[in-house]
Order: structure tokens, then sequence, then C-alpha cells
């Protein structure tokens, strides 16, 4: 790796300070995304501002029917968590199956939602449970935090201080891995909570996307029949040696139909 | 057996405390004062002409050493790296040779092509500066797609390889094979690929070395399957230091698989360097760089038709091979394809005509050699794969045409029709092993009730034979192998009663430690702790072979059992004497000499103290001290064979196989430590099953970039992959060595390719699918249930 400059903040403030103005510098909370390509020497930031010492933006606390799960919360902790597994099983069903026990005991939720990678399996859960994410500065709406291909609606000297997810009636995740990365080729969050049914993907596009015609569908009629002719279209979805835009197109309907069985248990 | 921890028993690994507890020492280990770092700049195209270095701001950056390029080796008159084997082609021409330079002159043929070497007092400071090496890159067209490699028009790897080939060559007459279709009753033709495989061993490869400057000496510590070869061929070929001045020790290596057998630029580059630098050099491989730069395997494609008669006896087979050797050519790689392939192509059965013809082609990609199996695989992936289909076109069982065809065990030592003559073997019983183990009258309910759940359950069969422990040296020499094929021991006594059992193998994992310690113990009586494995290092063993081809038990083994018989000799002479006996007389028991019929007795520590200390000793008769060489050169090949079942569900919604169950029963001759053994047969399965299912290098067809260079993209085979395996075996002794003895290490990975493959087939042929390449990933298998369904539509 280059040279950087580290530093570990105690407090929100000082990160902010270290972060806002400066475009080389780039937070870090769990590393598992950024350690390696700064490793791989495909990141070349002048600071890196280590989160962890940030101890108060990790944890689960319920509020009324509400999930608040700080950034820095590790998807261990996510995983394990008796408030999450009985508000939002699905929740922790997800966060248990991201990567191997090591990146479960580093990674953290922030850290993912942040990155917006599109083969991240938060961004899924986040759309489909409607999701608010709120950070330093304020608070975004699922829908209007995913951009694109890792990009996010965080602005300079903005970092994710908690996710807020409300309670769902029945949601379940089911993800198709990547043989060989075992990252989400194509992951689908099902979710029914008090603004409806949503059903989110990852892994198939360049960032998370959801799929109108199942949500409406299953609005009416909470089965995978309801959803067995749905098509996706393969245009625009990702397509690499382990799986086509078409056969990703495909694995999003058996996935979706998959985690609504699921959910519907 | 004599113990508990003697032949035939499961005495646990003694090198594992070491390996488990991190104590192992690895060549990356070694504290070298004044150590330099190496990094090495690898060209990023598949092909393009070097139109300069520049590497004036890179000297300047801080930490430089050194800095090396293609020209340096020019201007030192280094030679290139060499291929050992001459394979003539089919008018008795060698095969073409194109130049290997250690570092690229003026061309660049592969993603990953050395182009300079960067030493400096840090390898982050070597990395740095080879940041700043400008090379100006004239980018060419290049020759990637093998099926392709010789079309008119296809990029030129080497001007020295016309087309692209290296050589075509046949074995058999075509003439009485074509008759011999000419009256087949049916004949099944087929279309594969063998997928091309990267090693991918734990411990990414590694050098290091010193030069001395007061007695001229180098040492190189390197990755090695086989140090003496590598001095051998760095001391005669390439770097003219004379072999009594080079020093190469392979200490403890994290698996090898045959990549690590071949002599590499960047190893050759760390040794030649060490004079000119004057300080110690080290370098390890980052894991891309084992992707982009370790020799891969396979990689063929294959076009092989199978005659037969009314009742399902095979009359010839016909096999015509392309077979990609990369961009140069490695150290062993024209014999894979030829002697170590189509030399197998009868496999279990009696065809009585075969005829075989290899093309082989270079392509601008990273070299192909050896890797487990090298060549058998391949064999027996055509084979067993056209005797299924076979089956399944006359609607046999598949089992049933098997056994129709096995070679009678009646008929050894059996001469097949492709220059093999097998020693050994019982085959009928073996698979009725496999069939018993893995229920197989049972499987069509298992289908039944899988197909009740939605999923497709196959099975499937690979009968395999194996060829290994290459000999005898004689006929080796007359296929154009350059090396000999024996093996070295050197059984050592110390004054106290314990021993060093040197071996001219090399153990990366197999096990030896243990392995040979047991046959020291059970031949000669001396305590577990007390024997020493000692290999690796060629100024501590006598020179030897190395360990490839699952050879170190049948002929590294053998040589140690040559060496106890010249101790038990020797300790013979010495206890008559002390026991004031005739040496006819005595005999030797458990560890102790005895004059039989009497109560007179010397242990054999007590021969070994009195040969030490000769005080009252037959001097006049034999030298002091007890240390005996034997140098063993096996009559033949040793030729395990078995059967493999694999039982697979596929997800036809997804496409996903899983192996839900997975038979092997294996002839491994007379088996030393069973555990040790099931060991190897589980990993070489995994591998197997690794190739049918998972791996697969991938190059970009236009640009020939690696698309598989990293674990994100190139799918390993993990535990969670796997059922526990099914494993027995059946034993015909090897009747030429001294244990009896064949070879487990890669079985495995030879027979599963087929079987898996094969309960592939089996699973989707009710739905109209005719035909899947390796690996049967799920977009693969998708991909071809969507090609059956559009097939039926239309």
């Amino acid at each position: 790796m280059y040279d950087f400059a580290y530093h570990r903040p105690k407090s929100v403030a000082d990160a902010i300070a270290l972060l806002k103005g400066n475009e080389e510098a780039r937070p870090m909370s769990g590393g598992m995304t950024l350690i390696p390509t700064l490793k791989q020497r495909l990141a070349r930031p002048s600071d890196v501002v280590d989160l962890g010492g940030l101890k108060e933006l990790a944890g689960v606390k319920v509020e009324g029917d509400t999930l608040v799960i700080g950034g820095m919360t590790k998807h261990g902790d996510v995983a394990t968590s008796a408030d999450v597994k009985k508000v939002i099983p699905a929740l922790a069903d997800l966060a248990g199956h991201i990567g191997d026990p090591q990146v479960r005991n580093r990674g953290t939720m922030g850290g993912s939602v942040a990155n917006n990678d599109p083969a991240a399996d938060y961004p899924a859960a986040v759309v489909a449970l409607n999701a608010t994410v709120i950070t330093n500065t304020g608070k975004h709406t699922a829908d209007a935090f995913f951009k694109g291909l890792f990009e996010t609606a965080l602005g300079d000297g903005e970092i994710i201080t908690a996710i807020s997810f409300p309670k769902a009636e029945k949601a379940a995740y089911m993800k198709f891995p990547n043989p060989a990365s075992r990252y989400a080729m194509v992951g689908v969050f099902v979710a029914k909570t008090a603004s409806g049914v949503r059903v989110a993907v990852t892994g198939a596009g360049p960032s998370v996307f959801r799929v109108k015609a199942m949500e409406e569908a299953l609005s009416k009629n909470f089965s995978s029949d309801a959803i067995k002719d749905i098509k996706v279209p393969a245009d625009g979805l990702n397509s690499d040696i382990h799986g086509s835009a078409e056969y990703r197109a495909h694995l999003v309907g058996v996935m979706a139909r998959r985690a609504v069985d699921k959910a519907s248990k | 057996m004599t113990s508990a921890t003697g032949i035939g028993a499961r005495v646990l690994r003694t090198e594992d405390k070491r390996f488990l507890t991190g104590t192992g020492r690895y060549v990356d280990d070694l504290p070298l004062a004044r150590a330099t770092y190496a990094y090495f700049l690898r060209s990023p195209h598949a092909h393009a002409k070097i139109k300069s270095i520049d590497i004036s701001a890179a000297e300047k950056s801080p930490g430089v050493v050194n800095i090396f390029t293609g020209k340096d080796l020019v201007d030192a008159k280094v030679g290139g790296l060499i291929c050992g084997w001459v394979v003539k082609d089919k008018h008795g021409e060698p095969h073409k040779a194109p130049p290997h330079p250690v570092m690229a002159v003026d061309t660049v043929r592969y993603v990953g092509d050395t182009v300079a070497m960067v030493v400096a007092n840090s390898y982050d400071e070597a990395r740095d500066a080879a940041e700043a090496i400008k090379v100006d890159y004239e980018v060419l067209p290049a020759n990637i797609d093998l099926a392709k490699a010789f079309d008119k028009g296809a990029p030129q790897v080497h001007p020295e390889a016309p087309g692209n080939l290296i050589y075509d060559w046949e074995i058999g007459v075509k003439a009485d094979v074509e008759a011999a279709f000419a009256k087949a009753a049916h004949v099944t033709k087929m279309d594969i690929v063998n997928n091309r495989l990267i090693p991918n061993a734990m411990e990414p490869r590694a050098a290091a070395a010193e030069y001395d400057k007061g007695t001229g000496n180098y040492t190189l510590w390197s990755t090695s399957q086989n140090p003496h070869v590598l001095r051998l061929i760095l001391s005669a070929f390439v770097l003219g230091i004379p072999e009594h001045k080079l020093r190469v020790i392979a200490p403890d290596v994290g698996g090898g698989f045959g990549s690590k057998i071949f002599c590499y630029a960047d190893e050759t580059m760390v040794c030649w360097a060490a004079s000119r630098v004057g300080r110690p050099i080290k370098w390890t491989a980052e894991r891309s760089e084992s992707f982009q730069t370790d020799c891969h395997g396979r990689d063929h494609v294959t076009h092989a038709e199978l005659a037969l008669d009314k009742e399902g006896k095979f009359l010839a087979l016909k096999v015509e091979t392309i077979a990609n050797m990369g961009a140069y050519l490695s150290t062993f790689s024209t014999a894979v394809p030829t002697y170590l392939y189509a030399t197998l192509l009868a496999g279990q059965y009696t065809t009585p005509l075969i005829y075989a013809n290899v093309k082989a082609a270079v392509t601008h990609t990273a070299p192909v050699d050896a890797y487990r199996g090298a060549g058998r695989p391949e064999a027996t992936f055509v084979i067993e794969t056209i005797v299924s289909k076979a089956a399944a076109e006359l609607k046999m069982d598949p089992a049933e045409l098997r056994r129709k065809n096995f070679i009678p065990s009646t008929a050894f030592p059996y001469q097949t029709p492709v220059a093999l003559q097998y020693d050994s073997g019982n085959y009928p019983p073996i698979i009725d092993e496999a069939m018993k183990i893995a229920d197989y009258p049972g499987f069509e309910a298992r289908r039944a009730e899988a197909k009740a759940r939605g999923k497709l359950r196959g099975i499937g069969f690979s009968s395999y034979i194996e060829a290994c422990g290459l000999a005898p040296s004689q006929v080796i020499g007359q296929l154009g192998g350059g090396v000999g094929q024996w093996e070295s021991a050197q059984i050592k006594f110390n004054p106290t009663g314990n021993v060093q059992v040197i071996t001219g193998s090399h153990s990366h994992g197999q096990g030896h430690e243990t392995t040979f310690a047991q046959l020291v113990h059970d031949r000669l009586g001396v305590p577990m702790d007390q024997i020493e494995v000692v290999h690796g290092d060629t100024s501590t063993t006598p020179f030897g072979m190395g360990t490839y081809g699952s050879r170190s038990l049948a002929v590294g083994g053998s040589a140690i059992m040559k060496a106890t018989d010249k101790i038990i000799a020797k300790g013979k002479k010495i206890a008559a004497h002390l026991m004031e006996a005739d040496v006819a007389d005595v005999v030797f028991e458990n560890g102790t000499f005895k004059v039989a019929g009497t109560d007179k007795n010397v242990p054999l520590a007590q021969a070994v103290f009195a040969a030490y200390v000769p005080h009252n000793y037959p001097l006049a008769e034999i030298e002091p001290g007890m240390d005996e060489n034997a140098f063993y050169d096996p009559a033949n090949f040793v030729y395990p064979a078995g059967t493999q079942i694999c039982e697979v569900e596929i997800d036809p919604d997804t496409g996903i196989v899983e192996v839900i169950a997975h038979t092997a029963v294996d002839d491994f001759g007379n088996i030393i430590n069973p555990m040790i053994v099931e060991g190897q047969v589980h990993g070489g399965i995994v591998q197997g099953v690794g190739q049918a299912l998972f791996e697969g290098a991938v190059y970009d067809k236009q640009t020939g970039q690696l698309l598989s260079g990293s674990f994100m993209d190139y799918t390993m085979p993990r535990a969670d992959n796997f059922p526990s395996f099914k494993l027995g075996y059946k034993v015909t002794p090897c009747p030429h060595n001294p244990l009896g003895v064949k070879g487990c290490g890669e079985a495995g990975a030879i027979a599963a390719p087929a079987a898996v493959m094969n309960a592939v087939h089996n699973a989707l042929a009710p739905i109209g699918v005719k035909h899947v390449e390796m690996p049967a990933t799920p977009l693969n298998v998708w991909q071809s249930i969507q090609g059956a369904q559009r097939a039926a539509a239309e």
C-alpha cells in the first residue's frame, strides 16, 4: 500500500473535521473493502480516518416499532442481536450470511451501505424495508440514498451515523452467491411493512433496484404464485464470467419467489 | 504389520505438529541478514513489442539497490529457460523449441511475462520503483483461443514455431483404426474441452538467494518440488553456476500440485542477481502473481470416437487433441499431452486398436505444464466420458459396458496398444465394491424421490487407470526425457542408535516424514521418535529426482527399502562377529540380530554402536560406520486403478450442481498409512470435482487479460461443497517393487472429473441436455438447460 496519514478520531465532530473539504481523505469503518483496496494499491488516499473509535455509533436500539442500528455496528452483532431477531429476523439472517466470520466481526452496516458495492447485501434490506439512512447532517430515504455504482447521496463530510428500519410484517432475503467470491450475484429482499410491499434486488445491476411489477402483484396476493410469470428485463444488468445479464434476470425471479415463500413461512 | 506404528498403521502425521502450530519454516520465513527484496514488473499485455524501457526515474526511487532488464541477461550471456523433454513429431523431427528468455528482451508474450526486476531495501520500495519504470509497448494482436490457434491469420507467438505448432505427434496406426471403425456396429463421437486450471498451492512460489563472495558459493532457497533437478537445470543450462557451487534448499513447502516442479524465471533471477547485488535477495509471489505466472494445467480441445461391435465390445478408439502449451515451453510441458496422456488411452479396457494425434499449440497465455495427474486426468476424462456416452446411446448400463470391456485379471502383465505394459490389476471387484458402497441398485428410487422435490438427480462412473512413478530411466530416455527417473535414499545411523532417513524425494504436504519413518521403523525396529526424515537440501541429501507423478513411495520408498537391506546385511556381519557366530546363521527380527536356535542376540542399536566405536569389530572385513546409500530405478511404472461413482442433484431453476455422494474404490497396492492415503484421495477428489464444477482459467479472447485472476473470480472448491466421501480399497500388490506399492497422490484428481460430469449428464439427459462442458457452473448448466428447451421448442 502507499503511505497515508492515519487518524483515529474520538468523536463524530473530530472525524468530520478531518474529512470535510479533503477530497483525498477516506473514512474507514470496518475496512473490509478499503484495506484490500489499499493493499492492492488501487486507492491512494492522503488520509485514512478510522471511525473505529466512535463507540456511540455502534449498537442496536428499539424505538417503538423501529430498529435503529448504529452505523458502526458489525454484521456479526446485527446477526446475533436479540432485538434484530425479534423485530426483523430477516435482517439478522442477512447479516449472518455476509462474507465469513472474520468479515462479519470487522465489517459494519454503515460501511457497507456507504460503499454501495453492487454486490453488497445490506442495500437490498435498506430499500426493501424502506429504511431511513441517518447521517451527521440529516436523513435520506432509502430510495433517494443509493444513486448508482458505488455512488450514494452522501455529501462532503457526511457519514452514516445510524439506519432506522421499520418493523416488517413479513420479510425474507434470498441470495444467490457468486460461486467464487460468494458476494451476492443476485440477492432479493422482499418485505411487507407499514408502507407496503417492496422487492429490492442487489447484485444483479449496477446498484440496488426495486421490481415494481412484483411489488404490485404481491400487494394484492403475497404468494410466490403471484409473481411466477413476472420477468425482469436483462437490459442494463451486470454480465461477467459467472453470470450473463439474462441469467441474472432469470435468477431475480427465482430468488424473489423463494424469498416470498420464506417470508410466508 | 509389526507394531502400532509400522506398515499399515494409521500413524498421525509427525510433521503436522509444526504445520498446525505455525512453527514450520517456509522460504518467506528465512531471516537473512542485510536482505534486499525483489519485485518483478510484469507485462500488462498478452502480446506486445517492447519499444523501450526507461529505468532512469526508477533508479532514483528511494531504497533501490539494482534494476535488471532482459538486456542485462543478454549482456551477461545468461541462457534461456529450458524444456527438458524432447518429443519427436510424427515425422521423427524434434518439437519446435522457441527460445524462452528468463526476462523478456524485445517481446512480451503473455500477461505476466517478466519485464524487469527491481531490488530494493524493502518490498514496498521495490514496488514503488517498479511503478516508475516506463515501458513503451506496441500492443499486438494476441493468439488466445486454443481452438483457433492454428487458423490461418492467427497471431504468431514465435517465429520458430510457424503456425503456432510445436509438434504434430501421433501414436498408433491410423489405417488399422480406420479399418476397425469401418466394421463397427456403433460409433460414439464427442467433442470435449478439458478446462484450463490454475494450481493455487496454499503457499505462493517464493525464492531467496545468497552469494558468498569468499567461497563463490550460491545458496538458493526455493519452493521447489525437486531441488536437485532445479539445481541441475540452473547449472547446466541457464546460469552456468557449477553444480558444486550452487546449493538449492527447498524447506517446508506449502503444496505444489506440480506447479513447483518447474524452473521459473523469478527464482532464476533471484539466484543470478544475488552475486551482482552482493546482498541476499528475497522474493515471495503475491497471489495475483501466482495466478498469472504459475504454470497452469490441462487445457485441451479434443475430438474422440469410439467404435463398438454389436455386443458392446470396444473395437477401436480414435482421439484428436489440441493441447495448449501457453506462450513458452515449460520444463516438462511437451511430455504431458503425449507420453503422459495418449499412452493412457487404453484405460482399464481391452480396446485393441487406438490412434491418437496430438497437436501442441503456443498461445499468448501463461505456460501450461504438469498439474496433479498431468495428462492422465485428461486421458481418463476422454475415455470415461465417451464410454458413458456410448452406454447411454446403446441404452446399456454404464457399469455393464465397462465390465464387458475390462482387461481380465488373468491377462496381466497386459500390453496395451499404446506402449504401456500394465503390471498388475483386477478391475471387476473394484467396480463391484464401488457399486455396493454407493448403493447403485437404490439409485432409481433416489432419483424419483429427488424429482418429487423438483431436483434432477444423476449418477456417474469413472474407472481410471494411472501410470505413475515414471520408469525405467532407459525407457524415459528413449522417449525423449532429459533426466533419470530413479530415486535415492540414505540411512545414516548416529552412534546412539537414532537415525536420519535421507530421501531424494521432497515432501510438500504428502506426509513423507511419517510414511517413510513407518517404513524404517517397520523394517529396522527403530522407534518412530528416533527417526528423522530429511529432504530438500542438495547439500545434505544425495542427488534425487524430487516428488511428482505419485512417485515418492513407489520409487523413493523402494530406495529406502534397498538402503535398509544394506543396513541389515552389514548389521548381520557385525552381530555375527559379536556373537561369534557364522553370518549365515544370523537372522534379523524385530530390530534384533539372533542366531537361530540359540538365545544369542544383538539389538540393532548395539551393532550400530559397535560400528561407530569399533573396539570389538571385524575391521579386516568391513568398514566402520552405519551409513548406507541406495539408488532405485524401477523396472516399470506402477499402475493404480479404481472406480469412482458420483451422485449429484441439480436445481433446474438455478443450475446449481450439488455433489450428494462420492465413492472411490482404489487399488493402490499395499498401503503403508491408510490415514495419509485417505487424505490424498480426499484432496484429489476435491481437486477433480473442482475442475468439473468450479475451476476454470478464463482469458479474454481478444486482449488476453486473465479474467479469473483472483479468488474473487476463480472458484476454488470449498469444504461446504462436499459430502463426506466413501472410500474403499482392493489390493493387488505391485509385483516389481519391494513394497508392493503403487501410488495414490493423483488418483482422486484423475478419476473425479469424468465421474462428476457423467453424473451431470445422467441427471440432465431426461430433459434433453446433450452436453455440458466443464466447469459445470450454475451459469453453464442453466444455459445448457435453456438450449435444450429451445431445441425442444423448435
